[in-house]
C-alpha cells in the first residue's frame, strides 16, 4: 500500500517478482482467455479460410489453379492498395468517400502526361503521385484544420474529382499506356534463373520459389526473434505449440501461393508492389510513433489532444497519404485497362471501406490492422472471383458480398458485447 | 414506525468469473432516506440494477418484496410501474430536448398519440416548482448546469409517481451549494412520503441526511447502521474498508525548495460565451517539493486556469506570463507544455485522460512516446518494461500491462493516468480532482503517490472539491472564486471554514 511509483523515466527497475508473476502464473490463469482473445482476433482469417475452402470445393479446385491465383492478385490489387489507406483513415475515426474519383482523376492525369504529352513514364508517375498528394492535402485541410466532417468533405470530393476527371479527359478514354506502365499493372517478373521441375506439379520458376522461401524464412526469423524478445522482457507470450502452428500455417499458405504463381508466369509486379506496401504500412501502424498516434486519435480524440499529440497534423497527413495511395491505385488501374476512362474507379471507395470493416475495423475508430483490411479485401475478391467461376449472376454476387459485410461487423459487435458483459 | 416498503433477501448475482453480489440483504423502511455506501466494486450499483430491473428476474437469485408483494421485474418499465425510479450517476437527459420534453420522455402527455403541449408545459412547470428549479420548461437541457440537470431528473422521476427514488452518486458532480440544495430537496421529498435510497461516497452528506446506512463490502452486506445514534464518518469508513483507517491521509514531511513555476496576471476568456472572463488576473507560484492545493466551488475557474496554462488547451484571449525556473516561457501547445516539464491530469479521466479501448502500456506511453523511440521507431519491449515498472510500483491491479484500461476500476485507471504523466518526466504536475470517483482505500494510495512525487522534488498542484482532502494533503492552499484567486493559506492555518470564506468571496463593489 505504501510502495509508490517509479518516477525517473525509462531506467525504472522492474521488481523481479512482477516479471516472474507474469511469466509463470499468467499463462495458466489467463490461458483460456488468451485463447478466446486469439480466436476473436483470428476470426477473420478463419472466415477467409472457410470461404476459400467453400469456393475451392464449388469450383472443383479451379479457384486455386495457378492462373486464377495470379488473376485474383492482379484483379484486386488496386482495391487492396486503397484499403491500406482507407484502414488508416478509419482507425483515426474518419472516412474517405472520394477514393474512387481520385483513382479516376489521377489515372487521367497520368494518361494525359504519358500519352498526350509524351512525358517520360517515371517522371509522369512522380507528377501523378504529387497530384494525388495535393488532392489529399486539399481534403485533409478541410477535415483537419477547418473541422468539417470527413464524410462531407470526401462526399464533395467524390463529385469534384469526378468532374475534374471528365475535364482532364475531355469526356473520352485516353490510351494506350507505355509498356513499362502496363508491365507494372499487368506484367510478371522475368525468368532469370530458369525453371526447375516440381515432380507432378510440373515446371516452376526458380527465382520465384527462392523469393518465396526467403520471404517465409524472413517471417519465421522475425516472428521468432520478436517472441523471444518479449519473453526475455518477462511478457506473456502465446504457448509454443500455438505459435508454431500459426507460423506453420502462414508458411504453408504463402508457399502454396508462391508455388502456384511460379508454375504460372512468376510473380506479378503488382504483387511485389503490394507486398512492399503492406509490409511498410504494417510497420508504420505497429512500430512507428506516427502510426501509434493514429490509434490514439481514433481511440479518444480528447485524450490524444491532451497528451500533446498533434491531432490536426496527423489527420492532415493521413489524407495526404490516402491521396498518394489512391494515385498509385489510379496508375495501376489505368495501366491494367491500358486506358484512362471517365468512369474509372466507380464504387472503389465502397469496396475499400467494406474491406476495412470486414477486416475488423471499428466504426467508432481506434481499431483495425492493415493485414486485416487486406484480408477483408481478399475475401471480397475471392467471392467475386469464385462466383464468376461458377457462373453466378451478378445480383447473387452482390447479395453474398452484402451479407458477408453485415455478418463480419455483426460478429465483431457481438464479440465486443460479450467481452463487455464479462465484467 | 417500522413499516417496511422494500425488502431484498439473499440477493446473489454473478457475472462470468465474478460474484458481484453474494447473499445481500437490504431492508428499507417507508419514508426514510437510506444510504448505501461501500468502496468501488463493492456491489452498490449492481444491487440497484437488480432492484430497478436492469438485471431482470432470473439473472440473479434471491427475492425482492415491495410492500410485502414479491416482485419479478423483467425490465426497467416493470419497476417504474410500481414506482421505483433510478437516477444514474451519468445523467441521461437528451441535450437537444427541452426540460419539459425530457421530463415526459417515454411518458408523453399525448392522448391518442398527439402531444398536448399545453398540458406538457403546465405539468412540467408544476414539477419544476416542486423540485425548486426556476427555469422555463422550454429551456434546452444542454443549457443547464449539472446541478439543474440533476433536478430535472428528479422532476422526471416525480412525474412517474415515484415511491422509491434511487439516486446513484447524485452529488458527485455538484458543487457544495447545489449539493446542499439537493439534500434539502430529498428531505422535502421524504416529508412527502417518498422513500429515497442514495448511493454516495460523500460520508459527510450521508451523516447529514441518512436515517439508515447500509454498508456493502466485496458484494456482501456488512452492517446496517441507525444514523440517529450518532455514527461518525470514521465509523462508516471502518465498515467500508474492513479495517480501522486511523489516518485517511498518509504522513508527509515536506522538503520545499526553490520556486519552479510562477504564473502572473493570468486572464482567460470563455471560448463559448463571448466576452465572459473565466480567469481574471490570477497569480500563483509553486516550489519544488511542494504540494499546493487549489480550492474553489464549481465554476470558480480552477480547471480553466489549469488547462489554459497547459498549452492553451482551454480558452481564448489568454494573457499573462508564465515563468519556469525563473525564465519566462511561452506555452502555445500541449506539446510545448510537456516539453517544459508541465503535466495536467484531467478531472474526467474517461473522456479526457485515457484511451479506454487501448491497453495500459499504450496509455502510459501516450504522452512521451518519443522517449521510447529512436527516429520514430518504437521499442515496444522497452515500452512494456516501463509500463510494467509503473504497474508494480503504483500497485495497478491488472494481470499485466496488456490489460485494456476500460476494464480497470476508477482507482487503477487514475494510477494509469498518473503513470502517463510521471513518464513525461514532468516536474510540475497539475492534478485535477485526482481522487474523484475513487474508493477510500485507493484514495490513500493516490495520496501516497502525490507525496512521493513531492519527495522527488516535483511541484504538485492539486485541484479538489473536497476540502478535507486539500487540508490533509497540501502544504499550501489557494482559493478561487468567480475567476479570481481570493486567498492563500498554509497548512497550519487551513480550516474548511476559512477556505470556504475565500471560496465564496465575491468581487468587491
Amino acid at each position: 500500500m505504501t510502495s509508490v511509483g517509479p518516477t525517473t523515466g525509462p531506467a525504472t527497475a522492474v521488481p523481479a517478482t512482477a516479471s516472474e508473476l507474469a511469466v509463470t502464473k499468467a499463462p495458466d490463469r489467463f490461458g483460456g482467455r488468451l485463447f478466446s482473445a486469439n480466436l476473436r482476433q483470428n476470426g477473420i482469417y478463419i472466415a477467409f479460410a472457410l470461404i476459400i475452402a467453400l469456393f475451392a470445393y464449388l469450383t472443383d479446385g479451379d479457384l486455386l489453379a495457378p492462373q486464377n491465383i495470379s488473376n485474383l492478385v492482379v484483379q484486386n490489387s488496386y482495391i487492396l492498395i486503397l484499403a491500406i489507406g482507407m484502414i488508416l483513415i478509419i482507425i483515426a475515426g474518419h472516412i474517405d468517400l472520394s477514393a474512387g474519383s481520385v483513382v479516376a482523376v489521377t489515372g487521367a492525369i497520368s494518361a494525359v502526361l504519358m500519352v498526350n504529352n509524351d512525358v517520360p513514364w517515371p517522371l509522369a508517375i512522380l507528377i501523378t503521385l504529387i497530384c494525388g498528394g495535393l488532392i489529399g492535402a486539399w481534403q485533409g485541410y478541410w477535415v483537419a484544420y477547418f473541422g468539417i466532417p470527413a464524410f462531407i468533405v470526401t462526399l464533395a470530393g467524390m463529385l469534384l474529382f469526378r468532374a475534374l476527371t471528365l475535364a482532364v479527359l475531355g469526356n473520352q478514354g485516353i490510351g494506350p499506356f507505355p509498356d513499362e506502365v502496363r508491365t507494372i499493372a499487368n506484367g510478371f517478373m522475368p525468368t532469370t534463373l530458369g525453371n526447375i521441375g516440381l515432380g507432378p506439379l510440373g515446371g516452376a520458376d526458380l527465382l520465384t520459389l527462392l523469393i518465396g522461401v526467403a520471404f517465409v524464412a524472413g517471417i519465421v526469423v522475425t516472428q521468432w526473434r520478436s517472441r523471444a524478445g518479449r519473453a526475455r522482457y518477462g511478457q506473456v507470450v502465446e504457448p509454443t505449440a500455438l505459435f508454431v502452428t500459426k507460423i506453420a500455417i502462414a508458411a504453408v499458405v504463402v508457399m502454396t501461393v508462391i508455388v502456384q504463381l511460379a508454375r504460372f508466369k512468376n510473380l506479378p509486379w503488382v504483387l511485389v508492389l503490394l507486398a512492399a506496401l503492406v509490409l511498410a504500412y504494417s510497420l508504420l501502424t505497429d512500430r512507428v510513433v506516427f502510426g501509434r498516434h493514429i490509434y490514439a486519435i481514433g481511440g479518444n480524440l480528447n485524450a490524444a489532444t491532451l497528451s500533446g499529440i498533434k491531432v490536426k497534423s496527423v489527420t492532415f497527413w493521413l489524407f495526404v497519404n490516402m491521396g498518394v495511395l489512391a494515385s498509385i491505385a489510379g496508375i495501376v488501374f489505368a495501366g491494367r485497362l491500358n486506358q484512362a476512362g471517365p468512369t474509372a474507379g466507380n464504387g472503389f471507395e465502397l469496396d475499400a471501406i467494406a474491406a476495412a470493416f470486414i477486416g475488423g475495423a471499428a466504426v467508432q475508430g481506434g481499431v483495425g490492422r492493415v493485414v486485416g483490411a487486406i484480408t477483408g479485401g481478399l475475401i471480397m475478391g475471392v467471392i467475386n472471383n469464385g462466383m464468376s467461376l461458377i457462373g453466378a449472376p451478378s445480383e447473387r454476387v452482390m447479395l453474398f458480398k452484402g451479407l458477408v459485410l453485415l455478418a463480419a461487423v455483426a460478429f465483431d459487435v457481438f464479440a465486443k458485447r460479450r467481452a463487455g458483459t464479462a465484467r | 414506525m417500522t413499516d417496511v416498503i422494500l425488502q431484498m433477501r439473499h440477493i446473489t448475482k454473478t457475472f462470468p468469473g465474478v460474484t458481484a453480489l453474494d447473499d445481500v440483504n437490504l431492508t428499507v423502511r417507508r419514508g426514510e432516506i437510506h444510504a448505501i455506501c461501500g468502496e468501488n466494486g463493492a456491489g452498490k450499483s449492481t444491487l440497484m440494477k437488480v432492484l430497478s430491473g436492469v438485471h431482470p428476474h432470473g439473472d440473479y437469485s434471491g427475492e425482492i418484496t415491495l410492500d410485502g408483494q414479491p416482485c419479478r421485474f423483467a425490465n426497467i418499465r416493470d419497476s417504474e410501474r410500481l414506482g421505483i425510479v433510478i437516477i444514474h450517476q451519468e445523467l441521461a437527459l437528451c441535450p437537444n430536448l427541452s426540460i419539459a420534453e425530457n421530463i415526459f420522455l417515454g411518458n408523453e402527455r399525448a392522448p391518442g398519440g398527439v402531444v398536448n403541449w399545453n398540458r406538457t408545459h403546465a405539468e412540467a412547470a408544476e414539477l419544476l416548482h416542486r423540485v425548486g428549479l426556476h427555469e422555463n420548461p422550454a429551456t434546452l437541457a444542454m443549457d443547464l448546469g449539472v446541478g439543474k440537470q440533476q433536478l430535472t431528473e428528479i422532476a422526471k422521476a416525480l412525474s412517474k409517481r415515484v415511491r422509491l427514488l434511487i439516486l446513484d452518486e447524485p452529488t458527485a458532480a455538484l458543487n457544495d451549494e447545489d449539493s446542499a440544495h439537493l439534500l434539502d430537496l430529498l428531505r422535502g421529498l421524504r416529508d412527502q412520503g417518498i422513500t429515497c435510497v442514495i448511493i454516495s461516497h460523500k460520508l459527510n452528506e450521508i451523516r447529514e441526511i441518512a436515517d439508515t446506512t447500509t454498508i456493502l463490502r466485496d458484494g456482501r452486506t456488512i452492517e446496517t447502521l441507525d444514523m440517529s445514534a450518532g455514527v461518525t464518518e470514521d465509523r462508516i469508513i471502518a465498515g467500508m474498508v474492513g479495517r480501522d483507517l486511523e489516518h485517511r491521509f498518509p504522513d508527509h514531511e515536506p522538503n520545499i525548495g526553490d520556486e519552479v513555476l510562477r504564473i502572473e496576471d493570468w486572464t482567460v476568456h470563455s471560448p463559448t460565451q463571448h466576452g465572459r472572463v473565466v480567469v481574471q488576473g490570477a497569480n500563483l507560484n509553486l516550489r519544488r517539493g511542494e504540494i499546493v492545493g487549489l480550492a474553489g466551488l464549481m465554476g470558480a475557474g480552477r480547471t480553466e486556469l489549469a488547462m489554459s496554462v497547459f498549452g492553451r488547451s482551454y480558452g481564448i484571449g489568454i494573457s499573462g506570463r508564465i515563468f519556469k525556473d525563473g525564465r519566462e516561457i511561452r506555452l502555445k501547445t500541449v506539446g510545448d507544455a510537456i516539453r517544459h516539464g508541465i503535466a495536467y491530469a484531467t478531472e474526467d479521466r474517461k473522456r479526457y485522460g485515457l484511451n479506454l479501448i487501448e491497453d495500459i502500456k499504450r496509455n502510459v506511453s501516450a504522452a512521451a512516446l518519443n522517449k521510447l523511440a529512436t527516429r520514430g521507431w518504437i521499442h515496444d519491449n522497452e515500452e512494456y518494461r516501463v509500463a510494467d515498472g509503473f504497474r508494480a510500483g503504483m500497485n495497478i491491479k491488472a494481470p499485466n500491462v496488456a490489460a485494456v484500461t476500460g476494464k480497470l476500476s476508477g482507482g487503477n485507471q487514475q494510477k494509469v493516468v498518473l503513470s502517463k504523466w510521471l513518464f513525461t518526466d514532468a516536474d510540475v504536475l497539475i492534478l485535477d480532482e485526482p481522487t474523484r470517483g475513487i474508493d477510500v482505500g485507493a484514495k490513500y494510495e493516490i495520496y501516497s503517490i502525490i507525496n512521493h512525487m513531492a519527495d522527488q522534488g516535483k511541484a504538485v498542484l492539486v485541484i479538489s472539491s473536497e476540502l478535507p482532502e486539500l487540508i490533509g494533503v497540501c502544504d499550501r492552499i489557494y482559493a478561487m472564486s468567480a475567476g479570481r484567486i481570493t486567498g492563500q493559506v498554509t497548512r497550519e492555518q487551513a480550516t474548511p471554514e476559512r477556505l470556504m470564506q475565500f471560496m465564496t468571496k465575491v468581487k468587491e463593489q
